[in-house]
């Protein structure tokens, strides 16, 4: 039997804060987002961690909700389109939650998995270009919610 | 009970209401902080061989010297009742994870976090940061040298008050072997009125969030001891939070 999830409550940075694991690939692409609730409003206390195969980082969310990293776009796995694997953890999840990041610039209807969601659900998961950088919110909730998988 | 018109604005649940399953609840009101944070729509499934993906490896590089002791991190000792606690990092075959990366956090032996948003009118410890970080070793041991946490208020509902635990961090060895969970203290009166450990609602499952009192490893003189292991469970196979 599996030990049981609990939340990171609101002072996990005391514990998962104490270095700078934003930068995955050095002077790579900027990802940037907000990490917002099901009333639009940021999460301040989330923590956002990426992993794509190879570089793993992590990054707390500010006063605004916003993350950032410097990324490399990974090599595909066959088969699939480039993409980041996420993990979201909050104050209020009592279980982190699992997404992933598309490039906007891929054949990504040839990912099986991208293609086996409703369109508007894959809009949730694919980053938008943005004045040199990615750009990827993540909402935990409504009309929008970002698209959330079993883990 | 809950409210059935608002129920995230009812009182703690308690242990025996069986208005839940007994799954790991993502969406639990007695937990009022999981209303605008929780996914409302159901989990997408991913294909099976998602689960067997490899996950970050961290080495040596990564700890700092005395991460593994929260007593010896500052010039002098933290005040409060010194503990050892150790255990094996799992999978769920009951095979050693070695190698992996645990990191902790808790409060002080007044129920204080070091942390600007914690306005509990408790003491700060000059010496006591609260956090550290291990690797376990060949066997899938992980120890550290801590003091107990005390508990604390936190305004979920009236009166309430989190049990003494430490939070723990682990990665295992495939990507969906992580796991962010908390360890309690054995005979904490505080069980029965606190959500956040009752969001399990299996009684069995629960109980592993719960040390054990260790008297082998307690230091004479010194220190007293708690055992906890962890089982890092991975997804797929269903997802079923937890075997029969």
């Amino acid at each position: 039997m599996r030990t049981p999830s609990q939340t990171v409550g609101p002072f996990f940075s005391i514990g998962l804060a104490r270095r700078d694991d934003a930068v995955l690939a050095p002077g790579g692409l900027r990802l940037q987002g907000r990490l917002l609730d099901g009333e639009d409003g940021p999460i301040v206390d989330g923590v956002v961690e990426l992993w794509d195969g190879e570089r793993w980082g992590r990054c707390g969310t500010d006063a605004e909700g916003r993350f950032a990293f410097s990324i490399a776009k990974p090599a595909p796995r066959p088969g699939e389109t480039p993409r980041l694997d996420v993990f979201v953890f909050a104050r209020g999840l009592l279980r982190h939650q699992l997404t992933r990041i598309y490039f906007p610039d891929e054949p990504n209807e040839t990912d099986p998995v991208y293609a086996g969601l409703e369109p508007a659900d894959r809009e949730t998961l694919v980053a938008a270009q943005e004045d040199g950088a990615l750009r990827f919110d993540i909402r935990m909730q409504g009309d929008r919610a970002t698209v959330f998988f079993e883990h | 009970m809950i409210d059935a018109a608002d129920p995230y604005a009812g009182p703690v649940v308690l242990p025996d209401d069986e208005s839940f399953g007994l799954e790991v609840q993502v969406d639990y009101p007695g937990y009022r902080s999981t209303r605008w944070r929780a996914p409302k729509r159901p989990l997408v499934t991913l294909p099976e061989e998602f689960h067997s993906l490899a996950g970050p490896v961290f080495g040596e590089d990564v700890l700092e010297e005395l991460d593994d002791d929260l007593t010896r991190q500052h010039d002098g000792e933290p005040l409060g009742e010194r503990i050892v606690v150790h255990g094996r990092v799992l999978d769920e075959d009951g095979r050693p994870i070695r190698g992996a990366l645990v990191e902790i956090w808790q409060a002080n032996a007044a129920g204080r976090y070091r942390h600007e948003v914690d306005r509990h009118p408790a003491p700060l410890d000059p010496n006591f940061s609260g956090a550290g970080r291990c690797l376990t070793d060949g066997e899938g041991r992980y120890r550290f040298v801590s003091i107990k946490p005390g508990a604390y208020p936190w305004g979920n509902h009236d009166n309430a008050w989190r049990p003494a635990h430490i939070h723990f961090s682990l990665f295992g060895r495939l990507f969906t072997e992580r796991l962010v969970t908390q360890m309690y203290f054995p005979g904490d009166p505080l069980f029965p009125y606190d959500p956040i450990m009752n969001s399990v609602r299996d009684p069995r499952a629960r109980a592993l969030l719960v040390s054990r009192f260790d008297l082998a490893e307690t230091t004479p003189e010194w220190a007293l001891a708690y055992e906890w292991d962890i089982v890092l469970g991975r997804g797929g196979r269903g997802t079923t939070p937890f075997e029969p």
